[in-house]
């Protein structure tokens, strides 16, 4: 576990103003991520852990505070990010979705025919290729997106609830194959979901966050060995005693909020 | 799984089978009807005038204007009219669906622009370009490139709205996808604005098609010499009725056309939708 630094987020805070009216959406936000591990961050909804993940994605300006991604490469894009249901382009094609982020850096075709075609193979798209994401189910749309991310080749993914609008088989699917994606490839990922399960199943740690405004609480450690499979964590008492732990706080915080 | 029902064997198989027939026996009924809904009114007109229900003089048998028609065009008069009115019609609507889109697009796209000519626009948008025929004509004079004008500056506007409003319909996630991946000016342009404001740029333009004929046929009635419009002005002042429905029909014609056209080249252009 004594892997360097990839991510410093130091004192993160961000406010939303509007008419006299300001909403503090994260608050004094420090965390570090090791190289390779893979973060997941849970907290009630509203709690701005989406609002974090938009600032480290470059797509919003924290009020104060700094992060930093560690990169060694000028090659490499620092971070992408895989979007929630809707962030499949419908008028590119599957495999123009998956090559989307390498042709936006202007790579040789080849080399982005190589590896868009790797990872269309890899989430199993390869049959879909041509079609437009119209066609295909939501549990297809989220491989695109995944697929997409990997084959840009970044220093880090940042996952904002990709699989939240699946149903729960389809979800227990991805789950497994982006382990077996990320385990190739051992990027380092922040991960942003609501579910408890998801979390205990994916991550190494588990961090914690409170209801409006977002702060973080606590963190937690997932020790269970890897691979995992979904069967592993639900057999195992000390997941489920975990899960118990992290249940008891997300109500804690909900009722807070409603006061 | 067999059933006996009324001493009739029937499995669900064979009864979802005879249903579908039926369902597309229904179908090919619809599209009769649509086939048949013309040829019924033409039939209809016919046998009115040819009995006087309808007065012949006003409303001339539909067989009569069909041999005026191959009579204008054997002349080769009605060629002229027509080619004058399509030339017309395909340069002032190029004319008004190109800028339509540029300016729509840079509307879109960039919100000082937007804030700075959407007054301008909303404030000629409900002057009918026909009101200012006289100053187009005062200008650009009583030639084929007044009816242009005519015709470009009608087009433009339905172009010019739909196109922004296209632009801000694109899904904001897209927005973030494209800028999360780095795209540059250009590639944001090009693949991200242009194919995101399509669909309802597409249904502007529809609406520029039907406007511009509107247009052509009046613009032609003042201040021109040749035209399908100017063929229904004259033949009607002329009391020469069926030459002015041969007119009438030629629009109705084109404009069908029109619309095919377009909603193929629709079905060709965003095949993802």
């Amino acid at each position: 576990m004594d892997q360097p630094v990839k991510i410093s987020i130091d004192n993160l805070t961000k406010v939303f103003y509007k008419k006299n009216n300001s909403v503090t959406a994260i608050q004094n936000i420090t965390l570090n991520v090791e190289e390779g591990e893979f973060v997941c961050i849970v907290g009630p909804s509203g709690c701005g852990k989406t609002t974090l993940l938009r600032i480290l994605a470059d797509l919003e300006q924290p009020s104060s505070g700094t992060f930093s991604i560690e990169s060694d490469t000028d090659f490499r894009p620092l971070q992408s990010m895989v979007f929630q249901e809707k962030g499949v382009i419908p008028w590119l094609t599957v495999e123009e979705n998956v090559a989307f982020g390498l042709n936006m850096r202007h790579l040789p075709k080849e080399f982005v025919r190589k590896q868009t075609n790797y990872y269309l193979k890899k989430v199993g798209l390869t049959k879909f290729s041509k079609l437009y994401p119209k066609e295909l189910s939501g549990g297809m749309k989220q491989r695109i997106s995944i697929a997409r991310a990997f084959a840009n080749d970044p220093e880090i993914l940042l996952m904002d609830e990709p699989f939240a609008a699946l149903d729960e088989q389809n979800k227990f699917i991805l789950q497994e194959e982006l382990l077996s994606i990320w385990s190739e490839t051992k990027k380092t990922v922040i991960f942003i979901t609501h579910s408890i399960d998801e979390a205990l199943l994916l991550s190494d740690r588990i961090v914690l966050m409170s209801a409006q405004p977002g702060e973080i609480v606590e963190e937690i450690k997932v020790p269970l060995p890897r691979p995992r499979t979904m069967e592993q964590v639900r057999a195992n008492l000390e997941m489920a005693e975990q899960f118990i732990a992290i249940w008891n706080h997300l109500q804690q915080e909900v009722q807070k909020s409603r006061k | 799984m067999h059933e006996e029902k009324e001493g009739k064997l029937y499995n669900p198989y064979e009864m979802e089978q005879q249903e579908w027939k039926k369902r597309q026996v229904k179908e090919r009924g619809k599209q009769l009807l649509t086939i048949i809904s013309p040829i019924f009114i033409l039939l209809l007109w016919e046998i009115c005038s040819r009995t006087g229900v309808l007065d012949i003089r006003f409303f001339p048998p539909p067989s009569a204007i069909v041999s005026t028609f191959f009579e204008l065009m054997t002349s080769g008069l009605l060629w002229t009219h027509i080619s004058v009115s399509l030339y017309r019609i395909a340069a002032g609507f190029l004319l008004g669906v190109i800028p339509g889109i540029i300016i729509g697009l840079l509307m879109g796209l960039y919100a000082p622009i937007r804030h700075f000519i959407s007054p301008i626009v909303m404030a000629f948008m409900p002057i009918p370009t026909l009101a200012l025929l006289p100053i187009i004509i005062i200008l650009f004079g009583i030639g084929d490139f007044s009816k242009v004008v005519t015709i470009a500056g009608s087009v433009f506007f339905p172009v010019v709205i739909n196109t922004v409003a296209g632009v801000l319909n694109i899904e904001k996630v897209h927005l973030d996808v494209a800028k999360n991946y780095g795209a540059s000016p250009t590639d944001f342009f090009l693949r991200i604005a242009f194919p995101g404001a399509l669909p309802v740029m597409l249904e502007g333009i529809q609406m520029g098609q039907a406007i511009a004929l509107l247009t052509i046929v009046a613009a032609e009635m003042m201040g021109a010499t040749s035209g399908i419009g100017y063929l229904i002005w004259t033949s009607y002042k002329a009391f020469m009725l069926k030459e002015m429905f041969v007119g009438l029909i030629l629009i109705s014609f084109f404009g069908f056309m029109f619309s095919l056209l377009l909603r193929g080249l629709q079905r060709k252009i965003i095949p993802w939708r």
